[in-house]
């Protein structure tokens, strides 16, 4: 495997080992067998595996959700939607390839689907612009979901975004305006929104796409209000940092969880998804479609109502009153 | 890059005043005038507290270099008398600027934030909260309330730089979302004037999420047709850009302000790009189509009431036929 990560080592060197026992057996020949050997590695292998990622530092799951070989939206649409139809443009300005959306089936299902989208090499990193959307990919976003909306169909958003671009001709033509109206368009919305978070979620740019019914996190995703990097620089004044940042962000599936900024957290595959993509997209798939035969069964002012409650709730603070302010115990609110 | 300038220690260099400023808008009171104390000069504490400077002291524009005499800067509003360089100005004296005297009645004033993730940084969390409660009269980064501006009642909501860098936390969003929600039961117009850096990294995705919840609400106070104003003031940027400050029917900001998404730091190290002149000001963004007028600090409140009367007009009109 080239892309590794330094935690992944072990396992990555295991499975190497046993990849070589499985492709030779012309060795059998010499009357020496391999499978006591196969079936030890194969014990180490799930052991090493156990210990490592079932009990990831924030930083090494940020790094996951980053990994050069984890599975993008389109391999997720690939893998859990079919019939998937790709429509194009803001009908503005110009086509974000960054933001991919378009009519799919899930399970019985007609959807669309929206996602960021990154590159899997420099050539298509650069047509994606790294996964980080400009103002024309959340403004076609926002016409794709007011297509659905038109239709009835559910929506389904596939988060996997550093940031919005941070560039000037993003300035220039208002990503800050165009990631704010759809916050704002998508409470309104009738149809059913399941957003999940893939990878990275980015802040201002994960959130322009994450308006919705359900939101589902993948196990070794991120969604973070700022990077761990930009946090470092800010509180440590050096990016290097970006370890102590990420913990103390609390910004993985789990601690969301536990927030209970996120409604679900989508397991993946032991050692992550990139380890085994289909059996990733199959879990998505079923949480996807769970979640989303739940939203269906709703009224849609139920729809909205609940909708707009769980934005709602999203809080901590104290609110002290004049009799209160001395001393006497402040009454949390959530 | 939404916590882009948030982390900001160093006041200006001074807090405006606003120690002994009267909370609401009530006629001043008996208090002592600044005169009457004797100044400390030399603790670096000191500089913060304008009551304990001596009379008579002069500010230098940043912009036109000129000496302003600081009583004049004050009745000025804090602009410049000889270029209009507009001077930060906190909460309380922007309201004071703006509302019929007598008629602010604050909500939520006593909401203030707590340390929900345990949040452990260079410092952390909950004694930079304290910090900031202690050398600033603000609980938090925000002020709302019901008021009239002339004859219209309006639901006001005033950011403050002062704390934290205006940053955006529950307790910012819960504030303009209960504002928000007030405005659309009571059928008033909405207007939010911000100064912030974006959303607080403090408190992690809770931030993030008063984005969703502000736009939300700013939604069923549209969906009943009622005007909502945004005014833009230095610097406006990040998460407050990317939520409420952008969906105003109306979007004005004040000359010179720094108003924009990304940090131009941010800007240049990722594109390693040179940034045009005049990048993410007010006029560059009004060059671009983002921003509906500039309007100069004295003459806000007169364009308000003229803005809403055109607002509120037309829908009598409409509801006369």
């Amino acid at each position: 495997m080239k892309h590794q990560l330094d935690f992944e080592k072990p396992v990555v060197e295991l499975q190497n080992k046993l990849n070589d026992l499985r492709q030779h057996p012309e060795k059998h020949s010499l009357g020496i067998s391999f499978e006591e050997e196969i079936r030890m590695i194969e014990e180490k292998l799930e052991e090493t595996r156990r210990q490592i990622f079932q009990n990831l530092t924030a930083w090494q799951r940020v790094q996951l959700a980053r990994h050069p070989k984890r599975p993008y939206t389109l391999d997720y649409i690939r893998h859990a939607f079919t019939d998937f139809h790709e429509l194009h443009g803001d009908r503005l300005f110009a086509e974000d390839r960054a933001m991919v959306g378009g009519f799919a089936r899930l399970g019985g299902h007609r959807v669309v689907v929206i996602g960021t989208q990154k590159g899997r090499d420099t050539k298509e990193n650069i047509l994606r612009n790294f996964g980080s959307a400009h103002p024309e990919g959340y403004r076609k976003a926002l016409r794709l979901m007011r297509l659905a909306d038109k239709f009835d169909l559910p929506i389904v958003t596939l988060i996997d975004t550093a940031g919005a671009y941070p560039g000037v001709a993003a300035e220039e033509r208002h990503i800050a305006e165009a990631i704010a109206v759809n916050l704002r368009e998508m409470t309104l919305l009738k149809v059913p929104i399941i957003a999940a978070v893939i990878g990275e979620g980015g802040s201002g740019g994960a959130l322009g796409i994450g308006v919705a019914d359900r939101v589902l996190i993948l196990e070794n995703a991120y969604y973070s209000v700022i990077s761990p990097e930009g946090c470092a620089a800010i509180l440590w004044k050096d990016r290097a940092n970006a370890a102590k940042a990420a913990a103390a962000l609390k910004i993985t599936a789990l601690d969301l969880l536990k927030f209970k900024l996120v409604d679900e957290v989508v397991p993946e595959p032991l050692g992550g998804a990139h380890t085994d993509p289909a059996a990733a997209a199959a879990n998505l798939k079923q949480h996807l479609l769970q979640n989303l035969e739940q939203v269906l069964a709703q009224s849609v002012a139920e729809r909205l109502q609940t909708r707009y409650a769980k934005f709602r709730a999203h809080g901590h603070f104290v609110e002290q009153t004049e009799s209160t302010a001395n001393g006497v115990v402040p009454q949390a609110a959530t | 890059m939404l916590g882009a300038g948030m982390d900001t220690t160093t006041f200006t260099k001074k807090t405006l005043g606003l120690e002994t400023v009267e909370p609401a808008l009530t006629p001043p009171t008996g208090n002592a005038p600044a005169f009457t104390k004797k100044p400390k000069l030399g603790s670096g504490k000191s500089r913060t507290k304008k009551r304990e400077m001596p009379e008579g002291l002069w500010t230098k524009c940043p912009t036109c270099e000129t000496m302003l005499f600081d009583k004049e800067l004050d009745e000025n509003l804090k602009v410049c008398m000889k270029c209009n360089h507009h001077f930060p100005i906190g909460s309380r004296e922007r309201i004071h600027s703006l509302v019929e005297t007598c008629t602010f009645e604050e909500m939520d004033a006593a909401m203030s934030s707590v340390d929900v993730l345990h949040f452990k940084g260079a410092s952390t969390y909950a004694s930079k909260l304290e910090a900031y409660r202690k050398n600033t009269p603000l609980k938090d980064a925000v002020v709302t309330g019901l008021c009239r501006i002339g004859d219209q009642r309006v639901a006001l909501g005033v950011m403050d730089f002062n704390f934290l860098g205006g940053s955006m936390g529950s307790v910012v969003g819960e504030k303009l979302t209960r504002l928000i929600e007030r405005g659309t039961e009571k059928g008033l117009p909405v207007i939010i004037i911000s100064a912030s850096g974006g959303a607080r990294m403090y408190e992690g995705m809770f931030s993030l999420m008063q984005m969703a919840k502000t736009s939300a609400a700013l939604a069923y106070h549209a969906q009943r047709g009622l005007p909502y104003l945004s005014i833009l003031t230095h610097p406006t940027t990040a998460g407050v850009m990317a939520s409420y400050a952008t969906l105003g029917d109306l979007i004005l900001a004040e000359p010179g302000a720094m108003i924009g998404f990304a940090g131009p730091r941010v800007i240049k190290d990722t594109t390693q790009a040179e940034l045009p002149p005049g990048f993410q000001t007010a006029e560059f963004l009004l060059d671009h189509g983002l921003i509906d007028a500039i309007v100069s600090r004295q003459a806000m409140k007169a364009q308000l009431i003229a803005y809403l009367e055109f607002f509120t007009a037309g829908k009598k009109a409409a509801a006369a036929q």
